[in-house]
C-alpha cells in the first residue's frame, strides 16, 4: 500500500512538473496548425534555427576536443592544480547565464580588454562570435563531466599494454582510449547539444537579438511571446519544434543506452 | 634474450620500492621474482618493460642499454595481473594488435593470429569480446596477444593472481610447457612460493626493495641465505637460535634425550601428508608434517603427549 501510494506520487510529481506543460504546449498548438506552421516557415525563423544548428554545431566540436583533453589531464595529467581545473569547469553549472552574457559583454566591448576586436572592426558582441562564444561558455562542462569517470574506471592498463605493443602515444590514444570512452563522448555531446539549442540567457545578453540575424531560435520563440498580441500560434509553434527536439535527442539516448552494457 | 638489471634504485616519495637492486637473466631461462607485496617485484618488472623509470641504475636487454627507452622500444612482452584487455575489440583484434601497429601485411596478420590462437586453446572463440570469456581464458589471450610481436622477453605480473586455484595450477603448468617449447627468457613475478618453484629454474627472493637470495629452488629450499628466506620460501618454525622446516621434526612417543615435550592439539588430513598441529609446555605452537602411514601406525590422536627432534635444522648468523 506504502510502496504504491509513493509510486503515484512519483508519477504525479513528474505528470504536473514535467508532461503537464509540455502536452498543454502541443495541445495549443495543434488548435492553430497553419498559423504555427506560417511562423516555422517564416524565413527570419528558419534564419534563428539555421543560426541555433550553426552556433551548436561549433560549440559541439570545440567543446568535444576540449572536454577530451580536459578529461585526460585531470585523469592522467601530472600537473599541479588539476584538482582545481576539476573544481572549475563546473563554473558553468553554476553560474547564471544572464552572468555570463554580462561577463562576456564587458571583456569584449570597446573598454574592455578584449575591445581590441571590437575597435578594430571585427564584430564581435551583437554577432554571431560572441553567440558562440556564449554557447561554448554555458556547453562546457558536459563533455568533461561525461569523461571523467570513465576515465578513471577503465584505468591505464589498456594504454600500458598497448605501449608495450609498440603504440604510440598517438596510436594508444585513437585505438585504445578513445574507443574506450567513446560512450561518454556521445553522451557528452548529446547533452552539448541539446544544452546549446536550448540556450537562451547568455545568448539574449551578447547577441542583439536581430531577427534574420543574430536571433538564434530560442530568442525568436521568446520575440514571438513578447509581441504575440493576442495571437501566440507562433511562439507555440516555434517552441514545439525546439521541444520535439529535445524529445529526439532524449529517445536517441534512450536507444544509445543499453549498448554500453555489451562490454 | 638475457636481461641485465644493474644497481636500480627507485622511490615513490619517501617510500623506497627498490634499493640498488641487481640481478642477470640468462637468455632462454625462466624466472620468479618472488616476495611478499611491497616488496618491490612489480615495481622491478614495470622498469624492465619501461612503463616505470628508475631514479638510479640501469637496464640491458640482449646487452642492449634500454635504460630510458620507452616501453616501445623494447620488444618487451608484458602480461597484466587483471588481463588488460582490449575491451572493444574481439579476441582475434586484441591478439593482432600489435602486428597492425607494426603494420604487416594483412595475410601474415591472419596467419600469425590464428597459430597463436591455437597455441593457447582459443581458435574457437575468436570472434568473442573479453567479456564472454573466462579469467583464465582472457589471460591466454593476454599472453597470446604478448607472444605476438615475438618479443625480445616475456614479463608476466603477477599473471595468474586474479584466477581460482585449479585455473591457477592449469594455466601455471601449461605456462612451463609453453616456455620449454619456446624458450623465451621469462620473468613471472609472483607472491605465490609454491608457484615460484614450480615453474621457474631461478628465484629471486626479494623482500623490502633489495634482493635476499637469488638461485635454483632447491637452493633457495634448503639452503636460504637468512631467516628471511628461511620463513617466506616454506614454511619454518623458530625454535631458540635455530630454524626447522615442519618434514623435518621427528615425532617419537617416548622421550629420548635431545627431545621436547608436546601435545598434539589438532591433527590435519592434507592427502598424503598428514599435519599435527603442537602446543608445546609454554604455549607455544608448532606444526609436523608427517606421512598418512606414519600417522595411522603411531595412532595419534588430539589431547596426546608426545615428542618431538628436529632431523635437520638450519641457524643463522
Amino acid at each position: 500500500m506504502g510502496k504504491l501510494s509513493l509510486r503515484f506520487a512519483a508519477l504525479g510529481y513528474l505528470a504536473l512538473i514535467l508532461i503537464g506543460p509540455i502536452v498543454m504546449m502541443v495541445w495549443r498548438t495543434t488548435e492553430d496548425l497553419d498559423g504555427a506552421w506560417a511562423a516555422i516557415t517564416d524565413p527570419d525563423t528558419i534564419s534563428a534555427f539555421k543560426l541555433t544548428l550553426m552556433v551548436t554545431a561549433i560549440a559541439v566540436v570545440v567543446n568535444t576536443v576540449f572536454g577530451i583533453v580536459c578529461a585526460l589531464l585531470i585523469v592522467r595529467g601530472r600537473i599541479p592544480g588539476r584538482g582545481f581545473l576539476n573544481a572549475f569547469v563546473d563554473l558553468p553549472l553554476s553560474l547564471s547565464p544572464v552572468v555570463v552574457g554580462l561577463a562576456l559583454v564587458t571583456l569584449y566591448s570597446t573598454q574592455g580588454w578584449l575591445g581590441w576586436f571590437q575597435r578594430n572592426g571585427y564584430e564581435v558582441l551583437f554577432a554571431t562570435p560572441s553567440i558562440v562564444l556564449a554557447t561554448i561558455f554555458v556547453t562546457l562542462p558536459f563533455v568533461v563531466r561525461e569523461v571523467v569517470p570513465t576515465l578513471r574506471e577503465i584505468g591505464t592498463e589498456q594504454e600500458q599494454a598497448a605501449q608495450t605493443l609498440g603504440a604510440s602515444g598517438w596510436q594508444t590514444f585513437w585505438r585504445v582510449t578513445l574507443p574506450a570512452i567513446r560512450w561518454a563522448v556521445i553522451y557528452g555531446v548529446v547533452l552539448t547539444a541539446a544544452r546549446g539549442i536550448g540556450e537562451f540567457g547568455a545568448v539574449a545578453v551578447v547577441s542583439g537579438n536581430f531577427a534574420g540575424q543574430t536571433q538564434t531560435a530560442t530568442l525568436r520563440v521568446e520575440d514571438a511571446y513578447q509581441f504575440a498580441y493576442g495571437n501566440y500560434a507562433p511562439a507555440y509553434g516555434i517552441a514545439f519544434v525546439l521541444a520535439a527536439t529535445a524529445v529526439i535527442i532524449l529517445i536517441a539516448m534512450i536507444f544509445l543506452q543499453p549498448k554500453e552494457s555489451r562490454y | 634474450m638475457s636481461i641485465s638489471v644493474r644497481r636500480i634504485t627507485k622511490r615513490f616519495d619517501d617510500f623506497v620500492a627498490l634499493d640498488d637492486v641487481s640481478l642477470e637473466v640468462r637468455p632462454g631461462s625462466l624466472t620468479a621474482l618472488l616476495g611478499p607485496s611491497g616488496s618491490g617485484k612489480s615495481t622491478l618488472l614495470r622498469i624492465v618493460a619501461g612503463l616505470e623509470t628508475a631514479d638510479q641504475g640501469s637496464v640491458f636487454i640482449d646487452d642492449k642499454n634500454v635504460t630510458g627507452r620507452p616501453p616501445q622500444e623494447r620488444g618487451v612482452g608484458f602480461v597484466f595481473q587483471h588481463y588488460a584487455a582490449f575491451k572493444h575489440m574481439t579476441v582475434y583484434d586484441n591478439v593482432a594488435f600489435g602486428l597492425k601497429i607494426r603494420k604487416r601485411p594483412k595475410a601474415e596478420i591472419q596467419e600469425r593470429v590464428n597459430q597463436l590462437l591455437k597455441l593457447v586453446q582459443l581458435e574457437g572463440l575468436a570472434k568473442r569480446y573479453p567479456a564472454q570469456l573466462s579469467g583464465g581464458q582472457r589471460q591466454r589471450m593476454g599472453l597470446a596477444r604478448a607472444l605476438a610481436i615475438d618479443p625480445a622477453v616475456l614479463l608476466l605480473d603477477e599473471p595468474f593472481g586474479a584466477l581460482d586455484a585449479q585455473v591457477r595450477a592449469e594455466l601455471r603448468d601449461w605456462l612451463r610447457r609453453l616456455h620449454d617449447e619456446t624458450h623465451t627468457t621469462t620473468v613471472i613475478v609472483t607472491h605465490d612460493q609454491e608457484e615460484a618453484m614450480e615453474v621457474a629454474d631461478q628465484i629471486v627472493v626479494m623482500s623490502q626493495g633489495r634482493v635476499e637470495q637469488i638461485g635454483a629452488p632447491r637452493d633457495v629450499y634448503e639452503e636460504p641465505a637468512n631467516e628471511f628466506v628461511m620463513t617466506f620460501v616454506g614454511q619454518a618454525h623458530q625454535i631458540g637460535d635455530t630454524f626447522v622446516r615442519p618434514h623435518d621434526l621427528e615425532v617419537t612417543l617416548e622421550p629420548n634425550g635431545s627431545t621436547r615435550e608436546v601435545m598434539i592439539d589438532r591433527i590435519v588430513h592434507l592427502g598424503f601428508n598428514v599435519r599435527l598441529d603442537l602446543l608445546d609446555g609454554d604455549g607455544e605452537r608448532l606444526s609436523v608434517q608427517t606421512t598418512r602411514d606414519n600417522a595411522e601406525l603411531s595412532e595419534f590422536a588430539p589431547g596426546q603427549i608426545v615428542y618431538i627432534r628436529p632431523t635437520r635444522q638450519t641457524t643463522f648468523a
